[in-house]
């Protein structure tokens, strides 16, 4: 590299910089600005109208924090409403999407699978087409006699008003059990505005519907990282195992899966990363509802600031979320990490 | 593989015809929510309600779709889509490919800090950037308009590694060659680099085709009007009953079936390469 005249490189500092100044003056104006002036709104009591950055915009602190987190207030249980959802989302989409791909990935990836071009394209199209276009379709699929309820009636099950129906699904499960409150325990206290019981509620039935897409839709995605991860496995492992007598159950798990640790880690990663922004099902279909149990800190954000005007609130949540999704990826990197 | 062609035990067929059971099933299970959106586009509103698991129309009635182009605002939607997913294309297949090569080939102080700063861009979660990029579209009087629609999509960082790797795989003999014929930077970049480019290329375009088509939230934060309205947003408006009387679900099915078509062929068109990019897509 060295041994080049140095005449033929001497331009090079000026058009490294010129060739990467569109990319970091839009990432720059677009990205970085934005994200400092919501951190400072978040910080003050800007009201919607003017310049954020005028002087006549004050510098509340963490008071916008506050009313979130612990003001005891209706924005308070919102948040904690919208937590409680979301995170029910995650506990149930992150794993479930992530097994059903690698699933999928090894049933399509046998070397002797005739038609498996066909398969993946199957299982991999949902996740071309917009989340919006999807979740008018899923609209129709759970509407009151729709195409799921129908399928349900056919087997004896009267299925629920999907999109309408705010019970959590927990709830239901110990309702039919006969249990229909929670000891005073759960009931009496609780945290960010709901009581632990209803933190224990389950998603909503009408969550439980968007868990259902969501894992229709990445599942695909997710598949086609598995099936990379899985050919860049060598055969040799396993098939040395096979001498050994290792079953293929058992070859999954001591040896395949031990292999995928970096896929298992970029899907769990992005799984997590995508399911603590739902935004775009929400605004599509249920803008939270029914009684709040689809609304998400993602749409909750866009609500306080857009629709209510309460600016330092909606990017207090936003910078909140952003802090939530940092610490747990943190945290999968640190429980998945290479253990000797 | 010379296994398969030997004569199976009879257990090894039966587990055979369990897998491609399963799959075959599973396959259905993918494919029928959309089977059932075709079909329920041409019902009537009525058969819709009456029989939504069948996929026989009866009768066959193209209304819906004449509805949607005749009589309202979707030709707009369709037409501010494609204007908005081509400017962003070419500009990402330009910027993006343009700084890839210089992070790539290029020797600059400073490259290192470049190359860190587009790392930390890629991890900040985009929902979170809704006020904030609303702030500033506002603040540079380009809200409403499709400069404030299109400008803050034209780059992205994942592209810039995609093209970055790419052109890391090219071996730099290929442009010492056009270096001493006294070629300068750009031209070497525009006439011998980018052509050879090619696969790398059509991942941005797929992708980013894809992911401007597809949409929505920061088209909600940087235009209001009617007139700039794409069809994520107008679709979205037409699921919360803005058209309406009814469920119109033929209406709205017809409606979410025309805006995957673009989607859809480009799929199909490259879905041998979209099969084989999630690799790039993905930093790792």
């Amino acid at each position: 590299m060295s041994s080049r005249p140095a005449g033929i490189r001497r331009g090079e500092a000026v058009t490294g910089w010129l060739f990467t100044l569109p990319v970091l003056l839009i990432l720059g104006v677009f990205l970085l600005v934005p994200v400092l002036m919501a951190l400072w709104v978040s910080f003050s009591d800007w009201s919607g109208r003017g310049s954020p950055l005028s002087s006549d915009v004050g510098f509340v602190g963490l008071d916008n924090y506050a009313a979130v987190t612990t003001s005891g207030s209706l924005a308070e249980r919102d948040f904690g409403i919208a937590l409680r959802n979301n995170a029910w989302y995650v506990l149930l989409v992150v794993p479930l999407q992530t097994a059903l791909a690698l699933f999928l990935a090894v049933l399509v990836n046998r070397a002797v699978l005739r038609g498996r071009g066909v398969f993946r394209t199957a299982f991999y199209f949902p996740s071309v087409t917009s989340s919006v276009a999807i979740t008018v379709l899923w609209l129709f699929l759970f509407s009151t006699s729709g195409v799921v309820n129908t399928i349900l009636a056919r087997v004896g099950v009267a299925g629920p008003n999907w999109f309408n129906e705010p019970s959590g699904v927990l709830h239901n499960l110990l309702g039919a059990l006969g249990v229909r409150s929670g000891p005073e325990a759960l009931t009496g206290h609780g945290f960010l505005g709901v009581t632990w019981w209803d933190w224990l509620a389950g998603p909503s039935v009408a969550m439980s519907a968007f868990v259902i897409m969501a894992i229709f839709t990445t599942s695909g995605t997710f598949m086609l990282l598995f099936i990379a991860g899985l050919q860049n496995l060598g055969p040799d492992i396993d098939e040395a195992a096979m001498m050994d007598g290792a079953n293929a159950w058992q070859r999954f798990w001591r040896i395949t899966l031990p292999q995928l640790r970096p896929t298992l880690f970029t899907v769990l990663t992005l799984g997590l990363i995508g399911c603590w922004q739902v935004f775009d099902q929400i605004y599509t279909g249920t803008q939270g509802g029914p009684g709040k149990t689809t609304l998400t800190p993602a749409y909750l954000s866009y609500q306080s600031a857009f629709l209510s005007q309460d600016w330092g609130q909606g990017a207090a949540i936003a910078f909140i979320l952003f802090v939530i999704i940092v610490l747990l990826t943190i945290l999968q990197r640190w429980i998945l990490r290479e253990r000797r | 593989m010379n296994r398969t062609t030997r004569r199976l035990p009879r257990k090894a067929l039966a587990w055979q015809v369990a897998l491609y059971g399963l799959l075959i099933l599973l396959a259905l299970v993918y494919v029928y929510p959309f089977l059932v959106q075709l079909a329920t586009s041409v019902k009537t509103e009525a058969d819709a309600a009456a029989d939504p698991v069948s996929l026989a129309p009866d009768p066959l009635t193209w209304a819906a779709y004449g509805r949607l182009f005749l009589r309202s605002d979707f030709p707009v939607w369709f037409a501010n889509s494609a204007i908005v997913t081509v400017l962003v294309t070419a500009g990402r297949v330009f910027f993006d490919s343009l700084a890839g090569y210089a992070l790539a080939r290029l020797r600059f102080r400073g490259r290192g800090v470049v190359y860190a700063a587009l790392v930390a861009v890629m991890a900040v979660p985009t929902v979170v950037l809704l006020i904030p990029k609303f702030l500033v579209i506002n603040q540079l009087g380009i809200y409403d308009s499709y400069a404030g629609m299109v400008l803050p999509l034209l780059v992205d960082a994942a592209g810039v590694f995609i093209m970055k790797n790419f052109f890391e795989s090219i071996p730099a003999s290929v442009e010492e060659q056009a270096r001493i014929d006294g070629a300068g930077p750009f031209r070497i970049f525009w006439s011998v680099v980018l052509p050879m480019a090619r696969p790398a290329l059509v991942t941005i375009v797929i992708l980013s085709f894809q992911g401007s088509w597809n949409e929505l939230s920061h088209f909600i934060v940087s235009a209001q009007s009617p007139d700039l309205t794409t069809l994520t947003k107008g679709v979205a408006s037409l699921a919360s009953g803005q058209l309406s009387q009814g469920s119109q679900y033929p209406i709205k099915l017809a409606a979410a079936a025309l805006m995957t078509v673009p989607v859809a062929l480009v799929f199909f068109v490259f879905q041998r390469r979209i099969m084989n990019t999630s690799e790039g897509a993905v930093k790792e």
